[in-house]
């Protein structure tokens, strides 16, 4: 794997450190007139999730990360890992429960999310930003009251349980924001 | 996402620099300070081993000698010192090859002076003046405050910045969240001082006052003179506004043998860590053998005054066309 100096650091680049992948979100130069210039660097452990700083000296070197992004289309269960595949190439993917967390509630089969691959080995499941999936179960709402105020809880049919209005129907369509949780619109056929 | 043809800062960003330009060469005509050009592209450059420089080369075959662009114009303005000139400033660009970031452009200007028989308490003030002159529309009375690095440096971390306790430093840095400091900086003074400086102590200043920091320790001496009553400090001043490196400020060396001796030390830890080979500025040295008068000298960072001014978070907001763009 390729090395980078911290004079190609930048947000996106995928680099090792502590043994784990980690993305750079954010570098800061960070240099004294007279004096050692540092790399101030936000760092996501992508293993973990966790957000953490660190200080390099600049034009010290990092090994990078073999990491890399693809779209994947999401198979089945068998209990013990969830399948995915690569449409175009119909490569098969099993991740386990630490990688698919909890983005595999918003997927259910057939839906396409992204996998980003460590070493080709699944690390994490990215759902689409917007999904939509059928309710499964909610309680009977009030007719006739379309104002939305209060809201229920609905189950989803990937399993994912969100806060509609009190019109919205088992059976219906909802579009949802996965990244907040958050109920958009009904989806009307 | 605006046009890459366009500049980056606001129109309004390019009438308050015209307009600082126009405010310092009115404060230094008042105090009888010349005004000088000395050149960008130079035949020797700074030895110091923290800066990287661009060179080039003159196309004159069958020798193409190498020019750097300037770092700082420090060794010309001294040599116009050294011929009798007077107290001059200069307001000029400066390059400084790998430095980009929030607060860093490759390419920046410079306000550089030097006043002749001033000691450093007298430079300061006058430092402070004209940055109370400038910024009098930003902060209604920029406060001062004057302080010793040591001092500075104790009240913040409680730490001893002259005396090297690396278990303390240590100590100090691991409660901090930075245990990466341990073995970036291992054994070296200078480094564990400019981490714990640039990671700790700026963040910590108070924002809305002009600091002005004397006494740094004479391992970060660079071009100031040793005190002559405690060797263990340099004097040499930095100021900063909101936690930010604005400039620094010497009583400027003027022993020719000592500035040898400084070149030499400095191109000898150059050769030792692999970095570009420099030669000596031997223009500079002839011009102190000849005789530097007792001066005082400052620099400060134009485009991070002006980011004070106009409220700027990135160097980038009050550049015309910042190096993306450039």
């Amino acid at each position: 794997m390729a090395t980078y100096s911290t004079n190609e650091f930048k947000g996106g680049l995928k680099i090792m450190l502590d043994n784990d992948p980690c993305s750079i979100i954010e570098n800061e130069f960070v240099k004294p007139g007279k004096g050692q210039a540092f790399n101030r660097v936000r760092i996501r452990n992508l293993k973990t999730g966790r957000v953490i700083e660190r200080t390099f000296k600049s034009g010290d070197t990092v090994e990078g990360a073999d990491v890399v992004d693809r779209e994947m289309q999401y198979l089945y269960s068998d209990g013990e890992f969830w399948h995915f595949m690569v449409p175009d190439t119909f490569e098969q993917y099993q991740a386990d429960k630490n990688a698919v967390s909890e983005a595999i509630k918003w997927l259910k089969e057939q839906d396409v999310c992204t996998m980003t691959l460590w070493n080709d080995s699944p690390l994490s499941v990215t759902p689409p930003n917007f999904v939509e999936l059928a309710i499964t179960e909610t309680d009977p709402g009030l007719k006739g009251d379309t104002s939305g105020g209060g809201g229920k809880p609905a189950t989803l049919e990937s399993g994912a349980v969100v806060r509609v209005p009190l019109f919205v129907q088992i059976g219906e369509v909802i579009k949802v924001d996965t990244r907040t949780g958050e109920y958009v619109s009904r989806v009307k056929d | 996402m605006a046009d890459r043809w366009q500049p980056v800062c606001d129109i309004q960003h390019l009438r308050l620099r015209a307009q600082m330009l126009a405010n310092i060469r009115r404060f230094f005509a008042d105090r009888d300070v010349l005004e000088v050009e000395t050149p960008l592209l130079c035949r020797a450059t700074g030895t110091d081993p923290q800066l990287d420089f661009f060179s080039t080369s003159l196309h004159t075959p069958p020798h193409n000698p190498t020019l750097f662009l300037q770092t700082s114009p420090e060794f010309a303005m001294k040599r116009l010192l050294a011929a009798g000139s007077g107290s001059i400033y200069q307001i000029c660009k400066a390059f400084r090859n790998g430095e980009s970031g929030r607060s860093h452009n490759p390419e920046f200007t410079i306000l550089e002076w030097y006043r002749i028989g001033f000691n450093l308490q007298q430079l300061m003030d006058e430092v402070a003046e004209l940055l109370q002159f400038l910024l009098a529309p930003t902060f209604k009375a920029l406060s001062v405050s004057r302080i010793s690095y040591w001092q500075l440096f104790h009240d913040i971390t409680g730490l001893d910045a002259l005396t090297f306790e690396r278990q303390d430093y240590q100590r100090y840095t691991v409660s901090c969240g930075f245990s990466e400091a341990i073995t970036l900086c291992g054994d070296e003074h200078a480094l564990w001082l400019d981490f714990i400086f640039s990671h700790c102590v700026q963040p910590a200043m108070e924002k809305q006052t002009l600091f002005l920091v004397h006494g740094y320790p004479a391992i970060q001496s660079s071009l100031a003179r040793i005190h002559p009553g405690d060797p263990r400090v340099a004097e040499r001043f930095e100021a900063f506004i909101n936690g930010m490196e604005l400039g620094n400020g010497f009583f400027e060396l003027v022993d020719p043998l000592e500035q040898e001796a400084r070149f030499d030390r400095e191109i000898a830890h150059r050769r030792a860590r692999g970095l570009v080979v420099v030669e000596k500025d031997e223009l500079l040295l002839d011009a102190l053998r000849h005789g530097l008068p007792d001066c005082s000298g400052v620099a400060l960072g134009l485009d991070r005054l002006l980011m004070i001014a106009g409220g700027c978070r990135t160097i980038d907001e009050i550049l015309a066309f910042p190096l993306a763009n450039a």
